[in-house]
C-alpha cells in the first residue's frame, strides 16, 4: 500500500510534467490527432449555436474525438478527486498566502479557493469578473490566439513552431500583468 | 437549420467551411484521414482525456493559487511542469519523425505547421489575462468541473460564449 499512499500526494513537476508532455504522442498514434483542448469550445458552437456564422460552419463530427477528450478529462479529475487524494491542504508559499490573506483568502483545504469559487459568489463584483468575465476572456483569447496552453505551449513548442512560441509568450506577459497589477484590485472589490 | 440539414444528410452533407485557412489556423480538421471509424474508437480519446484529467489534478496545474504563484515567481513547480512537458513533447516528436512512427491504423502521421498572425499577440494577451483571473485555461475548465467546483459551470459557458463572440467579430478584428 506504500504505492497508493505516494500516488495519493501531489505529484513533483519531474513526475507530472514528462507524462504531460507524453500526451502528445499518445494522441498521434492514436489516430493522428494534435493535442489542444481549446478547439473543444469551438467545436461545441459549431454543434449547439452556429448562427450561420462562417467561422462555426464546418462538419465538427469530423472532430468529436475532441469532445471524447475534454469529457475524459472531467471524469479524470473526477476519480483524481475521490480516490486518489490525500485530503492534505494545497501547500502554497507562505508569501502567496500572506499575501492573499488581506484579500480574505485563508482557506487551503481545495484545489481552488472556496472564498472565491462558489454560487452566491457569482453575485459579488470580484466573484463575477473572476469566473464571468475570466471565462469570456479564456474562450475569446484562445480562439484569437488559435490555441491555448495545450495547442501552443504543449504541442505548438514541441513542434518547434515559432508562431507557438509568440503565442506562449503572450500569454505569460497578459498573465504577468494582469496577475500582479489588475488582480489585486479586484480582489479588493 | 443548420444542424438539421445535416442531420437528414448525414452522407452527402458537404463540408461547407472549405476555408483551409480558417481550419488550420486552428490546427482542426487538417488531418482529414479517409477512414471510417465507428463511434466507439473514440473511446481512446476518453480514456486519454481521463488519464490527462488525472495528472492535471495531481498536478495542481489547475489550482488557482499555483497559477498565482506562477505569475508572481514565488514557485518553479508550473514552469517546471510546463518545460518538462515541451522537452517530452520535443523528444517525441523528433523519435516519432525519424523513425516514421505511424499511428495505430498504420497510418503516417502528419504533423501541420501554425502560421503565424497577429491574433497570437492580441488574443494570447487577452488568454494571459483570463488565465490570471480564472486560474485556468480550458483543459483545466473541465478539470475543475470534475473536482466539484461546480461553479467553474458558468466559467466554462461563459468560455464558450467568447469562443462564440470571437467568431462572429472574426472578420472585424485585427489578424
Amino acid at each position: 500500500m506504500q504505492f497508493l499512499e505516494w500516488i495519493k500526494q501531489p505529484w513533483p513537476w519531474y513526475v507530472a510534467g514528462p507524462l504531460i508532455g507524453l500526451v502528445v504522442p499518445l494522441l498521434l498514434i492514436m489516430g493522428n490527432k494534435s493535442f489542444g483542448v481549446s478547439s473543444s469550445l469551438r467545436h461545441i458552437c459549431a454543434a449547439c449555436i452556429p448562427a450561420d456564422i462562417p467561422f462555426f460552419k464546418y462538419n465538427w463530427r469530423k472532430e468529436t474525438w475532441n469532445l471524447f477528450f475534454v469529457a475524459g478529462i472531467l471524469l479524470g479529475a473526477f476519480i483524481a478527486t475521490q480516490w486518489l487524494n490525500n485530503g492534505q491542504p494545497i501547500a502554497v508559499n507562505p508569501k502567496l498566502a500572506n499575501d492573499l490573506q488581506q484579500y480574505n483568502i485563508h482557506n487551503y483545504s481545495s484545489i481552488v479557493p472556496v472564498e472565491l469559487f462558489n454560487w452566491p459568489s457569482l453575485l459579488t463584483a470580484r466573484g463575477f469578473i473572476l469566473l464571468v468575465v475570466g471565462g469570456f476572456l479564456v474562450g475569446f483569447g484562445t480562439r484569437y490566439a488559435g490555441g491555448c496552453t495545450s495547442g501552443h505551449a504543449i504541442m505548438g513548442l514541441s513542434n518547434l513552431q515559432w508562431p507557438s512560441l509568440v503565442a506562449t509568450c503572450c500569454f505569460m506577459i497578459g498573465g504577468f500583468i494582469t496577475a500582479n497589477l489588475i488582480l489585486p484590485v479586484i480582489l479588493n472589490l | 437549420m443548420e444542424t438539421k440539414d445535416i442531420i437528414a444528410q448525414p452522407v452527402i452533407a458537404k463540408e461547407t467551411n472549405t476555408d483551409f485557412e480558417v481550419r488550420s489556423l486552428d490546427t482542426i480538421c487538417v488531418n482529414e484521414s479517409r477512414m471510417e471509424h465507428s463511434w466507439w474508437h473514440s473511446i481512446k480519446y476518453l480514456i486519454a482525456g481521463l488519464l490527462f484529467g488525472i495528472l492535471l489534478v495531481k498536478a495542481e496545474v489547475i489550482s488557482w493559487f499555483r497559477i498565482q504563484e506562477m505569475f508572481r515567481l514565488q514557485s518553479f513547480h508550473m514552469y517546471g511542469v510546463i518545460g518538462a512537458a515541451v522537452v517530452t513533447g520535443i523528444i517525441s516528436i523528433w523519435i516519432i519523425k525519424k523513425f516514421k512512427v505511424k499511428t495505430i491504423y498504420g497510418e503516417p502521421i502528419e504533423l501541420h505547421p501554425k502560421q503565424f498572425n497577429k491574433g497570437q499577440i492580441y488574443g494570447g494577451l487577452l488568454f494571459g489575462a483570463g488565465w490570471a483571473l480564472t486560474g485556468a485555461c480550458p483543459g483545466p475548465l473541465y478539470a475543475l468541473i470534475g473536482t466539484g467546483a461546480t461553479v467553474i459551470i458558468v466559467t466554462l459557458l461563459s468560455a464558450i460564449a467568447g469562443t462564440w463572440v470571437y467568431g462572429r467579430m472574426r472578420e472585424k478584428l485585427p489578424h
